[in-house]
């Protein structure tokens, strides 16, 4: 086991004027899991495959334990890309099919038995060693492939959106599988997604990448409840979190006909006339009449005991979309006026300007 | 069905619109199900006859359907052996509106056989290693274009015979992705590592199930395809340095790489600040150099050894007939009329799905060769083609599209002879 550092680690293509990945600064703790996520284009693959040895690294270094890897091959890194490959030998046993990497890396015979014996047991995939392939589930052929993996007993995983070509239903019961067997071998694992559902429900930590930039790396709740800036704001949560710029009023921030009170501390931070704010779709009160930003209904979502109203509004002349979450039966309908307001102390403010968080408290979900 | 199906195609054969798209591929009728021998693959496939050439359907996701088909025609842009992209069907749905999978249909590639096709009982040792010879050659062609494959075996590769080795054709382009800057190492290496390990599983596998012949290493074979990897892409793309007065070097480098099959297009040439060494190195190689000749002065298609053999024989034709004063394509044009065309035209209609023309013409030489050397006697070409029929192109298989045994999916790990395993463990990963 190890930890893995990225130290000002920077990828330039060639040709290319702005870095792929730029100065990551990144400490992944020995047995943690640790995802990074970003939208398409940010660098979160090309540090992964930073980290793999696929590419090269322009600037900074990156190492796994003390060593340095920077120019090390891929395959002297001591890591595993899992899910690289599926492939199950027909003709083979499950205890083959797990250990014959083993066999190839010239393996003795006894400890590869040992090896596989002990992956078995954590993949529950004992009683099933001498089977072949075709006599077991989905599921398992889906253990004994990761079985592979974890043979090798590298030091650290990489995963590169290993879902991504799962239906949604075995995503959801494979990323649970992924996380608990993560967690019982204790291997450090970064994990690659542009999926924050997949982050915020997987990782120890997360690291949010935009531009190549690394823009804050946390817990998930430490992301949800305060976000460094705009992008992260938007990013984690789904629905995502209702952002639009506001005008700074006496005492709190302009919401409609209402004020929105907001901390002094957080005012202080900033003396822009207007700032942006975001509050989350579970932060949202809904009126049909009183005080508040009016907001036409459009549609509302249904989810059982809860709901989710999308609507707009106009600020400034400027078309606002808004997303509210709502009781599941008694809810305002398509095409009504409301009135919406933000629950107190649930207000995120960032500087229009820069984007960065001027709040300084935390905001857990309720 | 709902009629909002989506087909994305180069040129639309209307024959694809009467295929059963509102059935799951793994339901369809065995009418439309053309038997052909089958490899290991994470996705169900299976082949269909359409309007007189057969096609692979291949179940998928919306977009991976869609990103294959252009990483597809980008391969063949780019002259990489590939298969051919036929269209990317997505959209479906059935009878009750449900939806289906998308599909990637490709044309299946005639005269192509998958590995497991390679061998009636077991697979031999020459075989196994030529097999992976021509893998090192794809994987190298791939990654001179900057293509990392990410998911190289033998079960995503299919092979065309080439004058008594393989030239081998990327199937599955799924995992795969362009850099336009290029590969780094790293990535090459990576790419290698999964090949070897890949093959080296494939290898045992067969073994496991007693179709590989005693004497046959995995592991040594499967680490054939580093050793042959590495020599190529130096050849291809190592510099050298030498002394000004051994400039006859450019040349020789440039020979090398012509008997290895491929043109120069581009070199590097540099001299130091003194003018005293040279620096050489190739920087745009294309491969089918003898593909090229062969296709410049005959007309005739065929893959790299099988050109080098026929410009073989033609070079020896020229030698023995021509007169010194004929120019090379008008002594081609005769041995194409007085040789090549006689040849091929001798060879019965029944017969002639068993090889391609350029292959058959390839063996009869070796078996020219044999007999003449039996009797002590120079053999006609004529007398040869008639024995060749008779004891050879007679007894095998035909190739064209190998339909032996019928099959249901292509995902099962059947062999082509003697399959004994009854389900398909593979359908549902």
């Amino acid at each position: 086991m190890a930890s893995v550092t990225f130290d000002k680690a920077t990828r330039l293509y060639p040709g290319s004027t702005r870095p792929a990945v730029d100065a990551l600064d990144l400490d992944v703790a020995d047995g943690e899991f640790l995802v990074l996520v970003g939208p398409s284009g940010c660098g979160k693959s090309t540090s992964l495959r930073m980290l793999a040895g696929l590419e090269e690294i322009n600037d900074g270094r990156v190492l796994i334990g003390d060593r340095d890897v920077t120019d090390v091959p891929p395959k002297d890194r001591d890591i595993a890309m899992v899910f690289q490959n599926y492939a199950l030998y027909p003709h083979m046993t499950v205890a083959e099919n797990m250990g014959f990497a083993l066999k190839i890396a010239g393996v003795s015979k006894d400890e590869r038995a040992t090896r596989v014996l002990e992956a078995a047991r954590l993949l529950d995939l004992e009683p099933y060693l001498g089977r072949k392939p075709k006599a077991l589930s989905g599921g398992q052929r889906q253990r004994v492939a990761m079985g592979r993996a974890i043979v090798r007993q590298p030091q650290v995983f990489l995963m590169d959106e290993p879902l991504s070509n799962l239906d949604a239903k075995l995503r959801v019961q494979t990323r649970t599988q992924i996380a608990s067997l993560q967690r019982r071998l204790g291997v450090t694992t970064v994990y690659v997604t542009h999926d924050q559902t997949e982050a915020l429900t997987m990782g120890d930590r997360i690291a949010v990448l935009k531009d190549g930039v690394l823009q804050q790396v946390g817990t998930p709740r430490d992301l949800y409840a305060a976000p460094v800036n705009v992008f992260v704001a938007g990013f984690i949560g789904s629905p995502a979190m209702n952002l639009f710029d506001v005008d700074v009023v006496d005492g709190g921030l302009k919401f409609g006909t209402a004020v929105a009170k907001v901390d002094r501390e957080t005012l202080g931070a900033t003396k822009a006339k207007k700032v942006t704010i975001g509050v989350r779709p579970e932060d949202v009160k809904v009126a049909t009449s009183g005080a508040g930003l009016p907001v036409n209904v459009d549609v509302v979502e249904e989810l059982g005991a809860d709901g989710y109203l999308y609507g707009h509004s106009e600020i400034d002349g400027k078309r606002v979309d808004i997303v509210v979450r709502v009781d599941g039966r008694n809810h305002p309908s398509a095409g009504d006026k409301v009135f919406i307001t933000p629950e107190p102390d649930h207000i995120h403010a960032f500087d229009t300007e820069t984007g960065l968080r001027l709040t300084k408290k935390a905001i857990e979900a309720k | 069905m709902a009629g909002s199906l989506n087909i994305t195609a180069a040129t639309i054969d209307p024959a694809l619109l009467d295929l059963p798209w509102g059935v799951p591929l793994e339901l369809w009728p065995d009418d439309s199900i053309a038997a052909l021998p089958k490899g290991i693959s994470r996705h169900l496939v299976r082949f269909v006859h359409l309007s007189g050439y057969v096609v692979a359907i291949k179940e998928t996701s919306a977009e991976l359907a869609k990103r294959e088909y252009d990483m597809l025609r980008t391969l063949q842009r780019l002259d990489i052996p590939c298969v051919d992209p036929v269209a990317t069907i997505t959209n479906r749905t059935d009878a009750d509106g449900n939806p289906l999978e998308s599909v990637l249909v490709t044309r299946h590639l005639k005269f192509s056989l998958p590995y497991r096709a390679l061998y009636s009982q077991t697979l031999r040792p020459d075989t196994a290693t030529r097999l992976v010879d021509a893998a090192a050659v794809l994987l190298v062609r791939l990654h001179i274009i900057g293509f990392f494959w990410g998911d190289v075996s033998l079960s995503n590769t299919l092979f065309r015979r080439d004058a008594g080795a393989f030239a081998a054709y990327l199937v599955d382009a799924e995992t795969g992705q362009l850099y336009s800057g290029g590969l780094s190492n790293g990535q090459r290496e990576n790419d290698l590592e999964i090949a070897r390990v890949n093959i080296a599983g494939e290898l045992l596998d067969l073994q496991a199930g007693g179709r590989l012949q005693d004497d046959v290493d995995p592991v040594e074979i499967s680490n054939g395809i580093v050793a042959q990897y590495r020599t190529l892409w130096k050849e291809l793309t190592g510099s050298e340095e030498f002394d000004q007065s051994e400039r006859w070097r450019i040349n020789q480098r440039v020979e090398r790489l012509n008997d290895l099959g491929f043109d120069i297009e581009e070199l590097a040439i540099k001299t130091d600040t003194t003018g005293t060494q040279v620096r050489i190195q190739p920087k745009v190689v294309d491969a089918g150099h003898h593909q090229r000749r062969l296709l410049r002065l005959t007309g005739l298609d065929a893959q790299e050894n099988q050109a080098r053999r026929l410009l073989n024989d033609l070079d020896s034709y020229i030698a023995t007939y021509g007169d010194g004063s004929v120019d090379e394509e008008m002594a081609a044009h005769q041995w194409v009329a007085q040789a090549f065309e006689p040849v091929i035209r001798a060879i019965p209609r029944e017969l002639q799905g068993r090889l391609e023309p350029a292959e058959i013409f390839h063996q009869l030489l070796d078996h020219r060769w044999y007999i003449s050397q039996n009797q002590k006697r120079d053999v006609p070409l004529a007398e040869a083609v008639q024995s060749y029929v008779d004891n050879v192109l007679r007894h095998r298989r035909d190739e064209a599209t190998l339909i032996d045994p019928p099959t249901g999916a292509f995902t099962l790990e059947t062999e082509v002879v003697g399959d004994d395993d009854e389900d398909d463990w593979r359908k549902n990963v």
